[in-house]
């Protein structure tokens, strides 16, 4: 039988090797052609990408799919759906689920899940057993079911020898740990972002230095270790500076931020919603500056979107009381792009989508020059995960026609300019004109 | 500025544009010993009697009243002032606030109160000053004098003393002082100048 | 005049002008309670809900007590002891209210913020009792209220309209209480100079803006001060190691006899109560405030009432008619 084909018409192709205007013509899950005018073939699908860019699928490196265990706030089914709707082929979950996935047994289940999810689903595995941050984890059968990154995100993990440990014996396996950084003590139960506004508001905070000073313990560990380390989240001025020093120390490290910090800060916690509940917190106007310019000049290597799913009971207590956690898979691109490309500010697109696509899919390993099958670019021969982002479409964010079971997202109601057009996961058409296919 | 002396805010750029002078400050005075003599008169002398006036266009007259009938009867009435604003039935319907702090001086129980105001209209803020007055005792009887019934009564209420009585519009404007009588409405503060 | 705001979330929500509203209006009903019959049909028909997550017996009652003044109804919620430990959620319960028609509620909870997010489930005007650290708006309008009797008591003649020249001392763990949030916004709007006097650890992290010096020299300024308002020192709501103790708090930071001889012979005294004695005041100096205290109490309903009234009673966004020549 003839293998499908799509034809990607009208747009302007993105990727790492540069931008141009190229039709794509995929072939079962392969690209087979780009270029100028392609003639459409008998019996294809012809998307229209007029006006649009057209780049590798979108990958995140931070997702919390929440099953086993938090299925009433969402599955690996609603996730992915949510997550290809935002132009994403490719989610890496995250391991803080019930059970966590700190056993073979676990990481298989999901696993599973994912093989028969909208789109790929990497699995992250905790560093240590229950994530308590006591002993570690049995990376090595489950590097062996092909897991590559490590955490206990949600948490971090407090003990620096434990740490130590976990990155020498991580070292053996050539897996990478993750880092969310978070000392405790010095949060010491800070609801927001310790400041001028908690200060105001009433509310407990938790300081930039409950973040920075376990960055710069994790740093000196990788300087000791040699061991590479990914940083989860970074919310603060201090941390760029931090990350900016050691890479150009040459340490093995790199860092993700998240649309929300990259576009909001503590002054949102003023109308008390806990929808602006996140951890780690939204932090000052400073801060988010810092965390723009360490993205444009390469101290910040992707942007995550700790797409966090909390059910509208819980996130209608009081700040307080609610849980941390806003949603983030369909919103990441227009957020992500208003941010960087600014009045007076235009950042290329071509960075955009290396935050977004190509560098995620190399820390994730899921990129193809470490066998598999994400991150362009696009051209004859790749697999076919594409997404066409039509950057002018504005539309208004409704949290009760999302894709995810929740309904979380800091920005209800605002408009938003660029909305995913198409999605192609390994060459089917998952989202055409903006809706879901499945 | 003390608390006393503040007063009630204009409507926004509204002003009162007088028209015509019904009567001159002695056409009120010579109104206010007539009444003396009838509360007098009608009261049999004036044991018993208290005089209230209602805030705010009340109370002049209503001192000047005990004044007079401290001329005629050589004897000083009590005098209180009363203001009626939780008493009203338009409350939540328009802006109500007290403009000066009620002050009775005596009980009422079993007192003659002549309740004094400038101006009765539709007779509210006269039922309003019926409750309230009632909250401080159970008098013998009160009695009601104004300088000016102006008519459209919504209400069945009757002044017992009038000093004029005064046809109008709807739409009109009655302004009461010592110093006499004037019609006039309410007009854009830039359509007056 | 400024329109009435529907809800008293805030001491900002007053201004200074609504700040001076509410006092004239205590006035009066301070005068009302002064009569035969102590009440005003004001509010009638309207029903007034508090809704208290966090107990408190004194302040509840006195919101009762203030709206039953003006006649209206009261129905009382003590949330903590019914369906929500069955799971109902904050915002059922406030629609569940809701639904029985109030007009007023008047919400108190140990978390920041939570009357501003009731205010989106309901129709009813919603009054702040007390939102975990953030303020208690009428708390420190009724110490307003208290000051501003006190000095015109002391000098005769009609009450001050502001505060200007004033020197306020606010003393002990600023950084956990509403109290002393709300103290600082209404006494500044009056025009009063706040200082706040405590140790760093029981600051806010951040004076960013706050219209107030802050020292942890007790001493230096004291005698400069025209009223010492002393909080609570709140253990229980601290949770962590902030001080090294209580008898070196008493020392560095309480009246002690010592201290109150350095005292401006008619400075006031007050505290939101119920104090320490041994900690925020030595035993032998606490008949001071006492008697303030219990005004304060007293003017506690005359504020509430005038809070009620300027909510429920004086009319939204109409017109102001004059009333000479207007409607008898």
């Amino acid at each position: 039988m003839p293998e499908p084909r799509v034809l990607v018409r009208g747009g302007t192709v993105v990727d790492q090797t540069g931008s141009r205007r190229a039709d794509v013509l995929v072939a079962g899950s392969a690209v087979v052609e780009v270029g100028e005018a392609i003639p459409v073939p008998a019996r294809a699908t012809v998307l229209d990408a007029g006006g649009c860019l057209v780049a590798p699928g979108l990958v995140d490196l931070h997702t919390h799919l929440r099953e086993p265990g938090g299925e009433v706030a969402e599955t690996v089914e609603t996730g992915t759906r949510a997550g290809v709707l935002g132009g994403y082929c490719a989610l890496v979950a995250m391991p803080n689920t019930e059970p966590p996935i700190d056993c073979p047994s676990v990481a298989r289940d999901v696993l599973e899940l994912g093989r028969k999810a909208l789109c790929e689903v990497a699995v992250a595995a905790a560093i240590t057993l229950g994530r308590e941050g006591r002993q570690l984890a049995p990376m090595g059968e489950l590097a062996a079911l092909g897991i590559h990154l490590f955490t206990d995100d949600g948490a971090g993990v407090q003990d620096p020898s434990v740490m130590r440990q976990a990155l020498e014996y991580a070292s053996d396996l050539g897996v990478v740990l993750a880092q969310h950084c978070q000392d405790d003590a010095l949060a010491s139960g800070g609801q927001m972002h310790e400041g001028a506004w908690s200060s105001r508001l009433g509310i407990p905070g938790q300081p930039a230095l409950a973040e920075e000073s376990m960055l710069a313990r994790d740093l000196a560990l990788v300087r000791l270790t040699g061991s590479p380390m990914h940083f989860l989240h970074l919310s603060s001025a201090g941390s760029v500076d931090l990350v900016r020093r050691a890479k150009a120390e040459g340490l093995p490290v790199t860092a993700e931020v998240t649309p929300h910090h990259l576009s909001l800060t503590d002054a949102e916690v003023a109308s008390y919603d806990p929808v602006f509940k996140v951890n780690p917190p939204l932090r000052s106007a400073a801060d988010l500056e810092a965390l723009r310019a360490g993205l444009e000049d390469g101290t910040l290597d992707a942007v995550a979107t700790d797409h966090a799913p909390h059910t509208p009971e819980r996130k209608e207590l009081p700040f307080e009381e609610a849980p941390s956690g806003m949603l983030g898979l369909e919103t990441a691109l227009p957020v992500t792009s208003a941010a960087l490309r600014r009045e007076g500010c235009d950042v290329p697109y071509q960075l955009l989508f290396a935050a977004l696509s190509w560098q995620p899919a190399r820390i994730a390993r899921l990129d193809r020059a470490s066998g598999g099958r994400q991150g362009g670019p696009v051209a004859p021969g790749a697999p076919a995960n594409l997404v066409v982002y039509d950057p002018a479409a504005t539309w208004t964010v409704d949290p009760s026609r999302l894709a995810s079971r929740s309904r979380n997202t800091p920005f209800a109601g605002r408009q938003l300019a660029g909305r995913v057009r198409h999605t192609l996961v390994e060459g089917e058409p998952v989202v055409v004109d903006g809706a879901a296919q499945r | 500025m003390a608390e006393r002396e503040r007063k009630l805010a204009r409507p926004q750029g509204r002003v009162f544009a007088p028209r015509a002078q019904v009567m001159d400050a002695d056409g009120v005075s010579r109104a206010l010993r007539r009444i003396a003599h009838e509360v007098i008169e009608r009261n049999h002398g004036l044991d018993q009697v208290v005089v209230v006036g209602l805030q705010t266009g009340g109370v002049p007259l209503a001192t000047r009243l005990v004044r007079v009938l401290g001329e005629i009867e050589g004897t000083t009435v009590p005098l209180g002032t009363l203001d009626v604003a939780f008493y009203r039935d338009d409350i939540g319907l328009r802006p109500v606030l007290p403009e000066e702090v009620t002050d009775i001086p005596v009980d009422l129980t079993g007192a003659t109160v002549v309740l004094v105001d400038d101006v009765v209209f539709t007779g509210r803020t006269v039922r309003a000053a019926l409750d309230a007055l009632a909250d401080h005792g159970r008098a013998r009887a009160i009695q009601l004098a104004v300088m000016v019934d102006r008519g459209h009564r919504e209400l069945p209420i009757r002044p017992d003393y009038v000093g004029k009585n005064l046809p109008t519009r709807r739409d009109e404007l009655v302004d009461v002082t010592l110093d006499g009588v004037t019609i006039g409405e309410l007009v854009d503060e830039r359509a007056a100048r | 005049m400024t329109a009435p705001a529907r809800h008293l979330l805030s001491v900002s929500d007053l201004g200074r002008e609504g700040i001076g509203e509410i006092m004239a209006l205590a006035d009066s009903f301070k005068e009302v309670s002064g009569r035969t019959i102590p009440k005003v049909p004001a509010l009638r028909g309207k029903t007034v809900a508090t809704l208290f997550f966090e107990a408190s017996t004194r302040t509840r009652l006195s919101f009762e007590a203030a709206a039953r003044r003006l006649s209206a109804d009261v129905m009382s919620f003590a949330p903590s002891a019914s369906s929500l430990e069955k799971g109902e959620s904050l915002r059922d319960t406030v629609e569940t209210i809701d639904a029985m028609g109030v007009d007023a509620m008047v919400v108190r909870h140990r978390s920041s913020g939570v009357p501003q997010r009731v205010t989106a489930w309901t129709s009813a005007s919603v009054v702040n009792a007390g939102d975990g650290q953030h303020e208690h708006p009428t708390q420190a309008l009724l110490d307003c209220y208290t000051i501003r009797e006190a000095l015109c008591d002391r000098h005769g003649g009609d009450p001050p309209s502001d505060f200007a020249g004033l020197r306020i001392g606010i003393v002990g763990d600023v950084a956990h209480s509403r109290v002393a949030r709300s103290g600082v916004l209404a006494f500044s709007a009056l025009g009063a100079e706040v200082v706040l006097v405590a140790p760093r650890t029981l600051l806010p992290p951040s004076l960013d803006s706050w219209p107030v010096k802050a020292t942890a020299d007790f001493d230096s300024v004291l005698p400069a001060l025209d009223v010492v308002y002393l909080l609570r020192i709140q253990a229980e709501r601290a949770g962590r190691v902030l001080l090294p103790g209580l008898d070196e708090y008493h020392a560095r930071f309480g009246l002690t006899a010592e201290r109150a001889r350095h005292l401006q012979r008619e400075a006031l005294v007050m505290h939101p109560g119920p104090m320490i004695r041994g900690v925020e005041i030595a035993p032998e100096v606490a008949d001071l405030p006492s008697s303030l205290v219990t005004r304060q109490v007293r003017n506690g309903v005359f504020v509430r009432s005038a809070v009620l009234f300027h909510l429920l009673g004086s009319g939204l966004g109409t017109e102001r008619i004059r009333d000479g020549g207007g409607d008898a």
